[in-house]
């Protein structure tokens, strides 16, 4: 076989002690598409930060063309003709695409040695045109849209002599048109004689678009297949390593009364882009509400508003009938809302904490765990951690670790467990299982499912869309920061139809979207 | 009291002393604002400007010459902010501990060192140290006023103004500046795009060593002619104050070293209205506070006023004008 | 999967517990290194600028315990040290860098100073009125950098730092205005009432009581970190404030609660000396002994528990610094000198994890299973990271 780049038993240890590969032999062809799945932790990125030289392989060797090569930084990569699009774009926001492309090898003036703009634009309308990926290059990184970064993104790589392409989750941030798109651009690509490792979590696409597809679990390169081979279910027991069930089992049940209102909110961020735009909906009892939408169209701004994290410019939020409006978070706990945090890292956890300590934070104050001069009960505190660990099966030694010691799953199950068991029937849900293992999105999936059958009203946000689509009891679209569509019942609906109301191709009337105010 | 303003403001003696105290403040504002604009904060500054201080008194005397004794305290300072680098970059350390900590080493050690050499630990009298040029503008000076504030002051007033240029021209135009932008704004970009980040942050340390260094040797061989103990006198902590107000740019620095300047050489006529001397020596601390806050509530107020403006209006892009730039669509997953 | 608590240990159990525990023994290691590793130091200056370095050497080493007076004044330098300490570990515990207890401490003492000389008041009333007010003088001082960063953004480094010169000349300027003692030479004050003076623990020295005032706050600020809500809710805001202000804690008034009562200590502190060590306000210069507390704090991890190890520690640098000085040629600022590489050492993750990186890489290589964050469904027993 006459592979590209290949890796020969790849070992790498990382500096906290995390086996992140374990002897890993991966292989490309020339001129392939080659698909890279695996769960959150399995080892992709890493692998790939292998080959790209940010990190060194702590034994096992790297052979590109037939021979054995060592990269000591992502510059040696790059010569060596591997370039990576992230996950999270590696632009800098203000400067100009032009800037950014050129970043590293930039032109410069004769004389006096000085930085080049003009020439800088014309190398990237240059290579725009010559690949079909156009870009406007004197416009700055923070007023151009994510797709077009990220075509940015590919020339730069391309830019610097890239012959193999290596794209981490590039469709998490499309929407499925521009999903299309990107499809289309990178088969161009291949054409052009480019080879391409494509990673992602989402087998369809991998379908769609791979010719070859490796699969890794816990640091391991299981096998790979010719695409043509295998189908969804089959990589997918690969990727776990049992058999995984891909659908969740729901009873409908009856709406009760409306427990949220929300009129008319707006909120502009500090681009000066309004995130929402008089966005008005209901919430009610036993009712799972979920909101479909690509990253960044509004959703984590509604939460945050609803929550109390961000003030709304206009409008108001009712919860059983008492005004939240720009009410502080506390406020808005006190009025029985609870709030999955979207991240985990950032703001749902405290990870140098102790376990026990994240779980009571949010009812220090009350008269169980604290007393009135401000001694806390520990022994409360204990059997309060204690219970909720049984409950959510969270897996530690005892509840005094550290947050920071448990898995991703085990830790969004901490999260979990004090939401749900928080004196709260409004319960606001952000990207409940995302980095989540699978065994973990189960619990957690059931989890919700129980608390709507126990009366309480979700608001469920997800940029998963499978699983707002299977939870949800009735579907709203955001997009732009407005609300474009209402469906009553999620069922009704398919992806694709979704898709066209999440890039704004299609929008309800406002008949139809009223559905959602009652 | 308004009248003994004008007459501070109007009288050229005044001003003379205002471009002598802001050089210095200015000098060691222009490092801060370099080594934050590659997101590295170097609080070691006041140390720097201590050993520089010590060490161009201490060359000068044992050489003779003011200029060796110049490049001695730049060397001096520069290995401060290489020691800083050391601990922030390669060891993992959080750089304002290690700046405060270096402060503190340097406020000892530079005693700890002029006493082993002369064993007086309040100044460097017994050493004969050298001076930096004062330098005469031979038809400036004749100038009515504006001659007397120019002409005669030291050449390291000159160093600072130049400065200011060369450190705008280092961010705005040169290739540089581009990477040290995207280092500040954005790491991991500048990684990707093959920059050592490590590298251009140790860039800037030397360039804010340097700047500290002239700073420091100004203070020992120029605006007095020996070392005393706490010759700094904070400075160092009001550039770090003073880079805030100055956001980000070298003309920035300016308006923000000045703020400090005024009010310092204001001190000696204060006194003769009668203030006491010790509520006149906080008054420069004072003011570099107040101007602090002043220019971040401003600009928060800036802020709001453009958020509103905005949601009443259309949605446009902040960062409008200009060739051909798009309207906004998505703001994406950025962060 | 029991949670141990610790009430069912004994204490031997416990310490043997300790030891065998890798993970908590070693960053107490690695500052009992740094520790060693200063005074090895401060012997090495010692050996490049004295003329008689073995003596020099000798008096800053064992100094302290050659006369029994070194070992009285080794506590009385700790009081301070512990009142600054104990403010520090507060503002620690918050991860803030404010060094406003510089001037809580300086104003403390200034502030005392005004009621030792001008009121009369009993015998135990007197300092305690003092250490009250200068108390609360230094909360409200010490509250300042926190409105700063809370309003405006402000760094509450760069803004305490600057505060501290405005408080120190403010102070100076009230002791030379409204409190000097015309008869002196050098700067002092009017001297304090005799009811003002703390007693002293053993006659004839100047061991005062202020020791026991500095163990009381000792115990009252453990409990007060880790037995009461406010103390939890400082500790959540510094593990993160975002998740403080999610769960509902309201951060700033956690923060200005917490400078306050850092700035309280502080002040408190500051009277403590004045009533216990002197006689009238003789301070020439400031003492800054909030210095001395960042590395109190720090070396006691930010727990009050440890504060006493601490002080002493570095108590023991001062007096055995300051004892080798007046006997010898080496300047007593080298405490000063050392103090700034204890930091430096201590603010290193990598220094101070070293010995943890090299044990984990050993274990994960070792073992298969190895310590695996991201798996399925493995439970978490032992490796934590």
């Amino acid at each position: 076989m006459d592979y590209l780049l290949q890796t020969k038993n790849l070992t790498k240890i990382y500096s906290n002690g995390t086996i992140a590969n374990r002897g890993v032999d991966f292989a490309i062809q020339r001129g392939e598409i080659l698909g890279l799945v695996g769960e959150n932790g399995a080892g992709k990125s890493t692998l790939m930060k292998v080959l790209y030289g940010e990190e060194s392989p702590t034994s096992g060797e790297i052979w590109l063309e037939g021979r054995p090569v060592t990269f000591y930084s992502s510059q040696d990569a790059i010569k060596a003709g591997i370039g990576m699009v992230h996950q999270h774009f590696m632009l800098v926001p203000t400067l100009t695409l032009a800037e950014n492309l050129v970043l590293g090898k930039e032109p410069n003036k004769p004389h006096t040695g000085f930085f080049d703009l003009d020439r800088a634009v014309a190398i990237t309308e240059e290579l725009a045109a010559q690949y079909n990926l156009n870009v406007f290059a004197r416009a700055r990184v923070v007023d151009v849209s994510v797709s077009m970064r990220q075509k940015l993104e590919i020339l730069k790589a391309l830019y610097r002599g890239a012959k193999i392409l290596i794209l981490d989750e590039p469709t998490s941030v499309l929407t499925p048109q521009e999903t299309d798109e990107l499809f289309v651009e990178l088969r161009e690509l291949q054409k052009h004689g480019q080879t391409i490792i494509f990673i992602s979590h989402k087998l369809n696409e991998i379908f769609r678009l791979c010719d070859r597809v490796s699969v890794m679990r816990d640091g391991k390169m299981i096998a790979t297949h010719n695409v043509a081979d295998v189908n969804s279910q089959s990589v997918s027991n690969e990727m776990v390593g049992r058999e995984v069930q891909l659908t969740i089992t729901k009873n409908a049940q009856n709406p009760g009364d409306v427990v949220l209102r929300v009129r008319d909110i707006s909120y502009v961020d500090d681009f000066g882009i309004k995130m929402l735009d008089h966005v008005s909906f209901s919430l009610r009892q036993k009712e799972i509400l979920g909101v479909v939408g690509v990253d960044g169209n509004g959703q984590s701004e509604l939460v945050k508003v609803i929550t109390g994290g961000l003030r709304t410019l206009s409008g108001q939020i009712l919860a059983h009938g008492k005004d939240i409006t720009n009410r502080s978070q506390a406020t808005v706990r006190h009025a029985k809302v609870a709030h999955i945090a979207e991240d985990r890292m950032t703001e749902g956890a405290a990870l140098a904490a102790s376990i026990e300590e994240n779980l009571v934070a949010d009812r220090i104050s009350s008269a169980t765990y604290s007393s009135r001069c401000g001694f806390l009960h520990n022994d409360a505190i204990e059997k309060t951690a204690l219970e909720i660990v049984k409950a959510f099966d969270i897996r530690c030694s005892t509840p005094k670790q550290p947050v920071s010691s448990l898995s991703g799953g085990n830790m969004q199950k901490v999260v979990v467990g004090r939401e749900f068991t928080a004196d709260a029937d409004i319960l606001i849900v952000s990207q409940p299982t995302r980095g989540v293992d699978v065994g973990a999105i189960e619990f957690i999936h059931k989890r919700i499912i129980e608390m709507r059958n126990a009366g309480k009203a979700i608001l469920l946000v997800s940029s998963d869309l499978q699983e707002v689509m299977s939870l949800s009891d009735s579907l709203i679209v955001m997009n732009s920061g407005k609300i474009v569509a209402y469906f009553q019942n999620a069922s009704q609906t398919t992806d694709k139809e979704l898709g066209l109301y999440m890039l704004g191709l299609k929008k309800q009337t406002a008949e139809e979207i009223e559905g959602v105010l009652s | 009291m308004t009248d003994f303003i004008a007459s501070v403001f109007s009288s050229s003696n005044y001003w003379f002393i205002v471009l002598r105290s802001t050089a210095p403040i200015l000098l060691v504002t222009l490092g801060a604002v370099i080594t934050e604009a590659a997101h590295i904060k170097n609080m070691a500054l006041e140390g720097s400007m201590l050993w520089a201080a010590l060490m161009g008194v201490i060359v000068s005397a044992w050489t003779g010459n003011a200029w060796l004794g110049f490049i001695a305290g730049i060397a001096a300072s520069v290995t401060i902010a290489l020691i800083l680098g050391l601990f922030a970059l390669k060891l993992d350390a959080n750089p304002v501990l290690c700046g405060v900590a270096l402060n503190l080493f340097s406020s000892g050690g530079t005693v700890f060192v002029l006493f082993s050499l002369t064993g007086d630990k309040g100044i460097s009298s017994s050493l004969s140290s050298k001076t930096l040029p004062f330098v005469r503008l031979p038809y400036i000076e004749n100038i009515p006023w504006l001659g007397s504030i120019l002409s005669g002051q030291n050449i390291i007033v000159w160093i600072s103004v130049l400065a200011v240029l060369l450190i705008h021209l280092l961010l705005n135009k040169a290739t540089i500046g581009r990477r040290i932008r995207a280092t500040g704004e954005n790491i991991e970009a500048a990684k990707s795009a093959g920059i050592d980040p490590v590298r251009i942050k140790f860039f800037t340390l030397v360039i804010s060593g340097v700047l500290a260094g002239i700073a420091g040797c100004f203070l020992s061989m120029g605006y007095t002619s020996n070392f005393t103990s706490g010759i700094a006198a904070g400075r160092g902590y009001v550039a770090n104050a003073a880079e805030v107000v100055a956001g980000g740019t070298a003309f920035g620095a300016i308006f923000a070293s000045l703020i400090f300047g005024l009010t310092d050489a204001m001190a000696t006529y204060l006194q003769n209205v009668g203030l006491p001397p010790e509520l006149i020596q906080a008054l420069p601390y004072f003011v570099t506070i107040l101007g602090f806050v002043v220019v971040t509530v401003v600009r928060d107020h800036r802020e709001i006023q453009r958020k509103r403006r905005l949601f009443e209006g259309e949605t446009r892009s902040p960062f409008g004008g200009g060739s051909g730039k798009p309207p906004r669509t998505t703001s994406g997953a950025m962060e | 999967m029991k949670a141990t608590t610790k009430r069912d240990r004994g204490f031997f159990h416990k310490l043997g517990y300790f030891f065998s525990d890798k993970e908590k023994l070693e960053p107490t290691l690695v500052i009992i290194l740094t520790a060693i590793f200063s005074i090895v130091l401060g012997v090495g200056l010692i050996f490049l600028v004295s003329k008689d370095p073995v003596q020099s050497a000798r008096n800053f080493v064992l100094g302290p315990f050659l006369r029994t007076y070194n070992i009285y004044y080794l506590i009385i330098v700790m009081v301070p040290l512990t009142f600054t300490g104990l403010a520090l570990c507060i503002i620690y515990q918050l991860h803030y860098m404010s060094l406003i207890v510089d001037s809580s401490f300086y104003m403390g003492a200034v502030i005392a100073t005004a009621i030792g000389v001008n009121m009369t008041l009993p015998a135990g009333i007197h300092p305690l009125i003092a250490m009250l007010v200068a108390g609360l003088v230094g909360g409200l001082i010490g509250v300042l950098p926190a409105i700063l960063r809370i309003k405006w953004r402000a760094n509450e480094l760069v803004s305490s730092l600057m505060l501290n010169y405005v408080f120190y000349f403010l102070g100076s300027y009230i002791i030379l205005y409204f409190l000097r003692d015309r008869n002196q030479a050098i700067l002092a004050s009017l001297p304090f009432k005799a009811t003002f003076s703390l007693p002293k623990l053993i006659p004839n020295t100047q061991l005062h009581a202020g020791a026991l005032i500095a163990i009381l706050f000792i115990v009252l600020v453990s409990v007060f970190l880790y037995k009461t809500r406010w103390g939890y809710q400082i500790r959540i805001t510094g593990a993160n404030p975002k998740f403080a202000a999610y769960t509902g804690i309201h951060v700033a008034s956690i923060v200005i609660l917490a400078h306050f009562v850092s700035g309280f200590i502080g002040g408190v502190g500051g009277a403590v000396e004045m009533a216990g060590l002197y006689r009238a306000f003789i301070w020439q210069a400031n003492p800054s002994y909030a210095w001395d507390g960042v590395i109190v704090a720090m070396l006691a991890k930010r727990n009050p528990k440890y504060v006493p190890l601490s002080a002493f520690f570095l108590a023991y640098l001062r007096v055995g610094a300051d004892f080798m000085s007046r006997r010898g040629d080496v300047a007593f600022e080298f405490v000063t000198l050392l103090q700034g590489f204890i930091i430096l050492i201590l603010a290193s993750d990598k220094i101070s994890n070293s010995l943890k990186i090299r044990r984990l890489k050993k274990a994960a290589l070792a073992t298969e299973g190895g310590s695996r964050t991201r798996t399925t469904s493995s439970s978490m027993e032992g490796n934590s990271l």
